[in-house]
């Protein structure tokens, strides 16, 4: 294969890696003035890498010997990781034109594509070294997003966290990593799966068993997931947004990947992992979020919850299964982003942002349009009939019956009961509760729209995208299988 | 005769211990990086005792992965633990409670 289809293969991270350099320069040279061109040109970047996602990037092909997989199932976990990249830098010059003392610096769009060619790395893997450079990638400039408020307290300690936390998390996954190479004498996703499906030992499910802890750290499930409120809480809102939604596609279709194409004979073996870690981020994500009372820390817990119910179609194991775990992640996606833009909106009488939950009482008298729009994203996560939310959780439902989880399937359906009374309560207060202080504040235009299409996706509206979504979600599954 | 299974011992050993030293360090977040290379390194014991144990280059060029990330891994951990530091004033574990999770 010549370099140059290798090349177009890899296209989409090539322009979002030579953009970021090139915009990293130029935001040197023309420093705190550069910053809005820098981000129009970042969006640009994202919106190119995603036009290249319908060429060989998509084709199904591999590329550098087995490196690189350019296959379906990558292209679409990156269309919805480089929306999501493009909305946290669209969202940000609002947010940080209220913040005191700190400013958006052109570094912010600089490192969100950076993360993203990252992401893309990881989702397109096809060897413990790209997945591991990719991730890392990632991660690094993450930290770095976190603390991006370097003046604010809380920020800082969110970084900080977020670092020492996900250095462990790598720490652990790297520590599997070497026991999986030492043990089955490769480090390609296909070869690995050859020595899984031969006579297994010991240190082969070592290996497994510490890839998988550091794979749930990263997207954050119960029991490696008590970084997430704190850095949720703490990071600069867009940021927070831009963590509950692209980091978590990548790192599931990551999971999916290695639990699919590396570790796939050794299904018995991972299932359980995975059983126990969607059932303990069900619970313990809906249990928590009840005596919360910052409405980022809420959604916090709520991310917990729902990497929970996209677990269970990855504990399916079957191409239904991993269709549906990508069905639920885009839903979950549009629907957490939504729920951050609301939080955007919301600002105290000097422009400050406000993140208690009780500030909300009383917003369908004031902003009755914020107020529907927060109401539908959380019915939808609750996971409320004719909502998408609803449909989501359907299908992971179904992946798992028909894979004979029926414990499983129906433990899922008590904890998104139980789920469902923190949603409903922050509804109560919007619509039924007396009047706290109305917000101050319009909303952009740009977040106007971004708000009103993430609604209408998740409203019965998105109903039409149900078959379109079934068949590229299919055709993704069907290109790990 | 020093076998692999020495060094997988060794590793093995400096993990647990720079797990430890994050889990167990009450006093000062500069041991917590610290604590990290040591998982880092223990990690490249691993990957080069089975190198050369299996006869492939492969897991040479993995721990020169390693080592160059974990370079940038520290030096955005110290530029973190600056921020925190000038808005704190410490660098106490103890202090990194301004959220409670």
């Amino acid at each position: 294969m010549s370099y140059a289809t290798q090349m177009a293969m890899v296209l989409p991270e090539l322009v979002l890696a030579v953009s970021a350099i090139l915009l990293m320069l130029i935001a040197a040279w023309g420093g705190q003035a550069a910053t809005r061109a820098v981000s129009f040109v970042a969006v640009l970047a994202l919106i190119g890498a995603g036009i290249a996602l319908f060429g060989p990037a998509s084709a199904g092909g591999t590329a550098f010997d087995g490196l690189y997989h350019a296959d379906a199932f990558a292209a679409f976990a990156k269309a919805l990781i480089f929306g999501a990249a493009a909305v946290a830098i669209l969202v940000a010059p609002k947010f940080f034109e209220q913040t005191s003392g700190d400013d958006l610096r052109p570094e912010y769009p600089v490192l969100i594509l950076l993360s993203a060619a990252g992401m893309g790395m990881m989702v397109s893997a096809g060897d413990l070294i790209t997945l591991y450079v990719g991730l890392e990638l990632m991660s690094l400039a993450s930290y770095v997003l976190a603390s991006f408020m370097r003046h604010d307290m809380r920020s800082a300690e969110a970084g900080l966290k977020y670092f020492v936390l996900g250095a462990l998390a790598s720490g652990i996954l790297l520590y599997g990593i070497s026991l999986v190479y030492g043990f089955s004498g490769t480090t390609m996703f296909g070869a690995i799966a050859d020595a899984y499906a031969g006579e297994r030992s010991i240190g082969l499910l070592f290996g497994l068993v510490f890839v998988f802890a550091g794979l749930a750290f990263k997207i954050s499930a119960v029991p490696f997931h008590m970084w997430t409120p704190d850095v949720y809480e703490g990071a600069p809102t867009p940021v927070t947004a831009f963590f509950a939604s692209a980091p978590k596609v990548a790192a599931m279709a990551l999971t999916v990947r290695v639990a699919i194409e590396a570790m796939g004979p050794a299904i018995a073996d991972w299932r359980q992992i995975v059983v126990f870690a969607s059932l303990a981020s069900i619970i313990f994500g809906a249990v928590a979020a009840i005596g919360q009372s910052n409405i980022k820390r809420l959604l916090a817990y709520s991310s917990i919850n729902n990497v929970g119910f996209a677990l269970i179609g990855l504990a399916a194991g079957t191409e239904a299964g991993v269709a549906s775990v990508l069905f639920y992640m885009t839903v979950y996606i549009v629907m957490t982003i939504g729920s951050f833009l609301v939080v955007l909106q919301m600002r105290g009488p000097d422009g400050q942002p406000i993140e208690t939950i009780a500030s909300l009482a009383g917003m369908s008298r004031t902003r009755p349009g914020l107020a529907a729009a927060l109401a539908i994203f959380m019915f939808s996560l609750a996971g409320i009939p004719p909502l998408l939310g609803f449909f989501a959780k359907l299908e992971v439902f179904i992946a798992a019956v028909d894979a004979g989880l029926f414990a499983l399937a129906v433990a899922g359906i008590v904890g998104s009961v139980i789920g469902a009374y923190y949603y409903l309560k922050v509804i109560k207060t919007m619509y039924f509760d007396d009047a706290a202080p109305a917000f101050t504040g319009k909303t952009s235009p740009v977040e106007g729209v971004l708000l009103t299409i993430a609604a209408l996706v998740i409203s019965p509206l998105g109903w039409f995208l149900l078959v379109p979504l079934g068949s590229w979600t299919s055709t993704a599954a069907a290109s790990l299988f | 005769m020093i076998g692999v299974t020495h060094y997988l011992v060794v590793a093995a050993i400096l993990f647990t211990l720079g797990v430890l030293g994050i889990f167990l360090n009450r006093k000062n977040l500069i041991v917590i990086l610290m604590a990290i290379e040591l998982i880092l390194l223990a990690v490249n014991i691993n990957l080069v005792a089975f190198s050369a144990a299996l006869g492939d280059m492969v897991g040479q060029v993995f721990a020169m992965f390693v080592l160059t990330v974990a370079a940038g891994e520290a030096a955005i951990g110290l530029a973190i633990l600056v921020i925190y530091f000038r808005s704190r004033g410490s660098i106490a574990v103890d202090d990194v409670n301004r959220m409670k999770g």
